[in-house]
């Protein structure tokens, strides 16, 4: 049996521990586990999280290899700390029967860099009219028990309710991207003083809130399981937190980039003004939703950070604002991201971050093997983390197979040291294994 | 003067001023029976029109011609750009042909920030989206010091469609920038949420702004917007926001009425008071010319002085 002996990490930011790693397991925790056989990894300095679970992530093969494959987006998660990710299903083909759901498990599998995920279409084809086979995507070898439309809306009031009694049997949950469609027709950025200036037709927080708080209604009158994506305004923060006070089953997620960036960032920035490098959906709100947002992830109103990794080619890009793709990549930038917004500002702790991005996605998943604490019998899927170091973020040096991350230029704190799966090294000394 | 003009926000009350007072040397020029200057000989303007707007278009054209620049008219429709050529690609041919400067009219708003990042010439906005025109604001404060003798204290009001206006966005910020006291009239559909940041005053009611407003300007309505529930009827719009015969005679003697064209008379405004003699719209044409003269003049540096020798 091969070892690894990850030698004085800080296990959530407590003091320096030994992790004994064997068979994929962890198999002892403690000071000074010795000199034993096989490797040792040297973690002086570093935290230990367990191995981060992202809930949204387009990886956007099969159809869009251009932007990203499962190969090149698995290997940005394993760099960013990551070891599952759930593939978003707005692919093409849509991920929205069994076959295609099992064609991205695979790949996932083939490749290795951390597990993927896959999520199904609540709709087929992602139209909105008709239930995509749910229970078939869910009895694949992929086992799917997370279905979004994101990107999309599902709207309709009847089929939303349809398939969150739907995905009970199944023990599924519904993902919603809460937007309402006529409210948001050629919507390019928050309405507020920024789009007003700007001349950008507005995306108003009230097409997000109106969606939210009817899915809260719904899931409680049905009794089912509903998961918030990309929560982004502090109205809906409300909401769910009123949602939650009746005991209703929502969770609810937030990126990254509403944690830290304001729609300011599309009228002044290093960049330029009207860089569509800040588009992204839903769009970045004001200072007040950040606030609340980080507040919310912090009491545990928001359940945890999801990346929405949204890679687009240059040419995507590279154009007006108006013609330019919705979407800023942020998986290897996620935890650095959530250091600088909620552990320097005191809200979270390291616990609290092992929480937010491990063992509270893993559950709303269904992840079983992901987001176990570190200890003896858990599977051994750890991060290990430099919170001291400062890195300036140069889009080159990504490896994603796009560039389009919003941070360019920003010196952000921490970095991923290395990352484990099932107690195989992924990355190692910062970089690919 | 910076490199480009892209926002009348960005126009410093100095620079606004020395624009205005260049066009009103230049406009005497145009009084004379050989209009052409020599000093933009030598260099490329190249008009950029990537909406159909033939009056702009010329305008500028004339004023590059009268300052003796070469033009090249690049319109998008039949050329690169409708086979799929990105505004980046189009960018980069101007900038490989040495254009000195690019007028941009686009669709898009931010289109020309876009395009001033691509290219090493200056860009002049030539109206981009729903975002600003910075041109028309400037003949527009043109045309109301020439009427008017002054605009610290003036009372404007525009009245329309300033949701989906360019010229109201570039108004407001030139106009408060020279001082002048902007109220923006129009239904609230038409006005965007947080129109209460702006540096002016905001009313439903036409008909009490009227008495005290030096200057009306009406803006252009389309008729589509009704399909989008911003308005009833275009009966109703013209009923409760139109310049009429009747509510002309509300303003005060000295009043001016101003319109950007193209108009759409018997709904934002009557035919007869756009053709009164409080009626600036056509003055407002020849101005837009002198202005824009005034504009590539000071952004280009001409070698030679504006007001000098003729040919």
């Amino acid at each position: 049996m091969t070892t690894i002996l990850i030698k004085g990490a800080r296990i959530l930011g407590g003091a320096p521990r030994d992790i004994l790693i064997g068979d994929g397991m962890i198999t002892e925790v403690g000071e000074r586990l010795g000199d034993r056989d096989g490797q040792v990894v040297d973690a002086d300095g570093l935290i230990a999280l367990p191995g981060l679970v992202d809930l949204h992530t387009h990886l956007r093969e099969p159809g869009r290899e251009d932007a990203e494959t499962v190969e090149t987006g698995t290997q940005a998660a394993a760099r960013g700390g990551f070891t599952a990710v759930h593939a978003m299903a707005n692919t093409s083909p849509v991920a929205d029967t069994a076959g295609v759901v099992e064609q991205v498990w695979h790949l996932g599998r083939t490749y290795g860099h951390c597990d993927v995920q896959p999520v199904g279409a609540v709709t087929s084809g992602l139209e909105g009219r008709q239930l995509a086979e749910l229970g078939a995507m869910a009895e694949s070898a992929a086992r799917v028990r997370v279905f979004s439309d994101d990107g999309r809306c599902v709207s309709d009031a009847v089929l939303m309710r349809r398939a969150l009694e739907y995905v009970k049997a199944f023990d599924g949950v519904v993902a919603q991207h809460a937007q309402e469609p006529r409210l948001t027709e050629g919507a390019q950025l928050n309405e507020g003083e920024v789009s007003a200036r700007l001349g950008l037709t507005g995306w108003p927080a009230v097409a997000e809130e109106a969606i939210i708080a009817r899915d809260c209604l719904l899931a409680a009158h049905v009794g089912s399981r509903l998961h918030v994506c990309h929560v982004s305004t502090a109205g809906s923060v409300e909401i769910i937190r009123w949602a939650k006070s009746k005991g209703w089953d929502v969770t609810a997620e937030v990126t990254p980039h509403h944690l830290l960036l304001t729609d300011a960032c599309a009228e002044s920035s290093p960049l330029g003004p009207y860089n569509p490098i800040y588009k992204v959906n839903p769009p970045l709100r004001t200072a007040e939703d950040v606030r609340a947002l980080r507040e919310a992830l912090a009491d545990g109103t928001i359940d945890c950070v999801a990346t929405d990794h949204a890679p687009h080619p240059a040419e995507d890009k590279e154009t007006e604002w108006a013609a330019a793709a919705m979407g800023m990549i942020g998986l290897e930038t996620a935890l650095s991201v959530v250091q600088e917004a909620m552990v320097e500002t005191g809200l979270l702790d390291w616990a609290g971050v092992a929480d937010r991005m491990s063992a509270r996605p893993a559950r709303i998943g269904r992840l079983a093997g992901h987001g176990r604490p570190i200890e003896a019998g858990a599977p051994a899927n750890i991060t290990l983390y430099d919170p001291a170091t400062r890195t300036r973020v140069d889009p080159t040096a990504m490896t994603s197979r796009s560039r389009n991350t919003p941070y360019e230029g920003m010196t952000l704190p921490g970095g991923v040291v290395a990352t484990f799966l099932r107690g195989r090294p992924t990355v190692l000394e910062g970089k690919l294994v | 003067m910076k490199q480009h003009l892209i926002s009348a926000a960005d126009l410093t009350r100095e620079d606004a001023l020395l624009i205005l007072d260049t066009a009103e040397e230049l406009a005497r020029v145009s009084e004379r029976s050989i209009k052409k200057l020599p000093t933009l000989r030598g260099r490329t303007v190249v008009n950029l029109f990537f909406e159909d707007s033939t009056r702009t278009r010329i305008s500028f054209e004339a004023a590059a011609k009268r300052l003796s620049a070469d033009v090249i008219n690049f319109s998008a429709k039949g050329s690169s750009v409708s086979k799929g050529e990105s505004l980046k690609d189009t960018a980069l041919t101007l900038e490989a042909m040495g254009a000195d400067a690019v007028v941009i009219r686009h669709g898009a708003s931010g289109a020309p920030h876009r395009l001033a990042g691509w290219v090493r010439g200056s860009v002049v906005n030539a109206g981009d989206g729903t975002h600003e025109h910075p041109t028309q604001a400037l003949l527009d404060a043109f045309s109301m010091r020439r009427r008017l003798g002054r605009l610290e204290g003036l009372k404007v009001a525009i009245v329309g469609d300033v949701l989906h206006s360019r010229v109201a966005r570039s108004n407001v910020a030139l106009l408060h920038t020279l001082g002048a006291e902007v109220t923006l009239v129009a239904p609230p559909t038409l006005l965007p949420v947080a129109v209460d940041s702006w540096p002016c005053q905001v009313a439903y009611d036409l008909d009490a702004v009227l008495p005290k407003s030096d200057v009306v300007m009406m803006l252009r309505v389309q008729l589509e917007r009704m399909n989008a529930a911003y308005f009833p009827s275009a009966r109703e719009y013209s009923r409760r926001y139109g310049l009429d015969r009747d509510r002309f005679a509300r303003l005060h003697d000295d009043a001016i009425v101003m319109h950007p064209g193209p108009m759409n008379r018997g709904m934002e405004i009557s035919a007869e008071v756009a053709d009164s003699a409080r009626s600036t719209i056509v003055e407002q044409v020849g101005n837009g010319v002198t202005v824009r003269m005034a504009v590539l003049y000071l952004l280009l540096g001409g070698s030679e002085p504006a007001i000098g020798g003729t040919e």
